[in-house]
């Protein structure tokens, strides 16, 4: 489980973050919705380390990543695998590579050990055969899911997932979303996916946290998200006139 | 201020560039790749630029010996002593800044505004020491190599220019190069070479990892570290020929 407590995060004047709390719990995929600009990316961030934080805690399982020095973090860092928004395949290297890197740069793994690793990795993803290719070869689609076949490398305890679905059609975000969700009951996962994509909130939200001016809005589940009557959240959930006139017709 | 403010950053990089490696295994193998990459691939452009500088010397000094008091032999003498102590250790070192230099920060600066270096940092590698250490490693060991090639192709250039125009004989030219030779000039050249080195790669690391934005800031980055490049050798320049030859 990863607990958040009354994170806050600012850039000079601009106060991003304030005072945000929220669990996100093992074996559950866990939501962060909200428009663009609200603080989605920069609380991730905060919460992988990638940005330090001006107050508050992160807990991964109790252990308080907040406070740690380089060292420590690193051992939490090999707990987690990140899906970015561009997937952030290393571009010199093949699929294979990109899955193998790092199983090199943690494991003692053998050449053959690795290999079949990789290989289980990408039959997970449905992408057996593909080793070879670059990323440059790949399609949108594809480079998705080589980054969660690397991701899952390590047996990662936590995953995090920055807008998994941003330029891909709906059907392949669609694939790529229950992928997301299989992996996080397969292996019992902290999941954690940044969205704002309503599609995917319907499909694999789990647990649901709805940002707004950078503070925790709403909570709650994919059922209770299309029953509240909180505004900003029927601005965001029904933006579209279709949304709008099915709103209407669900009345 | 911000000058004071990005130089604090500089040693900051250069700190945890030196940090322990992950797994010496993965930084020897890429040790060698950048080897390739940044030295043996940038020998092409030094014999080119080596045997026309060494041609231009010689003839420039040909040109400028009015005195028919002065031996023939001085032709030889200033190739080889220009050349050694500085056309092949500052200018070459100048060039790589710019083919080298911009190429490292675009490389980094992409890795950068793609997340590459992110994700690097996600999986718990220490992102510089990973993408840098070997860089500085391949650049330090390899480029005296390119400026003792370099040397050697410069007074190969001013010998075929004098001998083939006539100004001077092989006998003159060649007793020129050999005369009052000190090992210590190929000293002080390998150890300019050495901190040129250096100063190329970090400096232009320094500024890929520090890009912000996206393409257009990675071809601002890859243009500002090939101008601090090369003002930061100029200035070491200086500075080495004060503390070594003076």
């Amino acid at each position: 489980m990863i607990e958040v407590k009354n994170l806050n995060k600012s850039f000079g004047e601009n106060h991003v973050l304030h005072d945000f709390s929220a669990q996100f719990e093992a074996g559950k995929v866990n939501l962060i919705i909200g428009q663009s600009g609200q603080g989605k990316s920069v609380l991730t961030k905060c919460i992988v380390g990638l940005m330090e934080i001006d107050s508050g805690s992160v807990l991964y399982n109790d252990r308080d990543f907040s406070n740690m020095d380089r060292h420590e973090r690193k051992e939490i860092r090999k707990e987690i695998g990140m899906l970015f928004q561009g997937s952030a395949l290393f571009d010199s290297m093949t699929v294979e590579e990109n899955i193998m890197f790092p199983l090199k740069m943690f494991t003692k793994m053998s050449k053959k050990e690795m290999l079949d690793r990789a290989n289980f990795c990408l039959e997970r993803v449905n992408l057996v055969g593909q080793n070879k290719l670059l990323p440059a070869e790949c399609s949108g689609g594809m480079q998705k899911r080589v980054a969660i076949a690397r991701a899952i490398s390590m047996n990662p305890k936590y995953l995090f997932c920055d807008e998994p679905n941003s330029g891909l059609d709906p059907s392949t975000s669609i694939l790529i979303d229950n992928l997301i969700q299989e992996i996080t009951y397969e292996y019992n996962m902290t999941t954690v996916v940044i969205t704002h994509d309503m599609n995917s909130v319907m499909e694999i939200g789990d647990h649901i946290v709805f940002i707004h001016n950078g503070r925790k809005w709403w909570q709650g589940t994919k059922e209770e998200i299309i029953r509240t009557e909180n505004q900003e959240i029927i601005d965001f959930v029904y933006a579209s006139k279709f949304m709008k006139s099915l709103k209407g017709k669900l009345a | 201020m911000s000058y004071i403010v990005s130089i604090g950053k500089y040693v900051g990089m250069i700190g945890q560039v030196f940090s322990k490696p992950e797994r010496f295994k993965v930084y020897y193998t890429r040790t060698i790749a950048e080897i390739e990459s940044i030295g043996i691939n940038s020998a092409g452009i030094v014999a080119i630029l080596s045997v026309f500088m060494g041609a231009v010397i010689a003839l420039q000094t040909a040109s400028n010996m009015d005195s028919p008091l002065l031996p023939k032999y001085t032709i030889g003498y200033i190739t080889r002593s220009s050349t050694i102590l500085e056309f092949s250790p500052t200018i070459i070192s100048l060039i790589l800044a710019g083919k080298v230099g911009s190429n490292i920060a675009s490389e980094i600066g992409t890795m950068k505004v793609t997340e590459q270096i992110d994700a690097l940092e996600i999986m718990g590698v220490n992102s510089l020491s990973f993408l840098v250490l070997p860089k500085i490693i391949a650049a330090v060991f390899f480029f005296p190599f390119l400026i003792i090639f370099s040397m050697g192709l410069s007074i190969m250039g001013g010998y075929y220019s004098v001998t083939a125009s006539g100004l001077a004989s092989h006998e003159e030219f060649v007793y020129g190069v050999r005369a009052f030779f000190k090992v210590s000039d190929i000293v002080y050249a390998l150890v300019k070479t050495c901190v040129f080195a250096f100063i190329i790669v970090s400096v232009s690391s320094y500024y890929g990892y520090y890009t912000k934005g996206g393409a257009l800031d990675v071809g601002r980055s890859s243009t500002q570290a090939v101008v601090w490049s090369s003002i930061v050798i100029l200035l070491a320049n200086f500075v080495l020929t004060q503390l070594i030859l003076m």
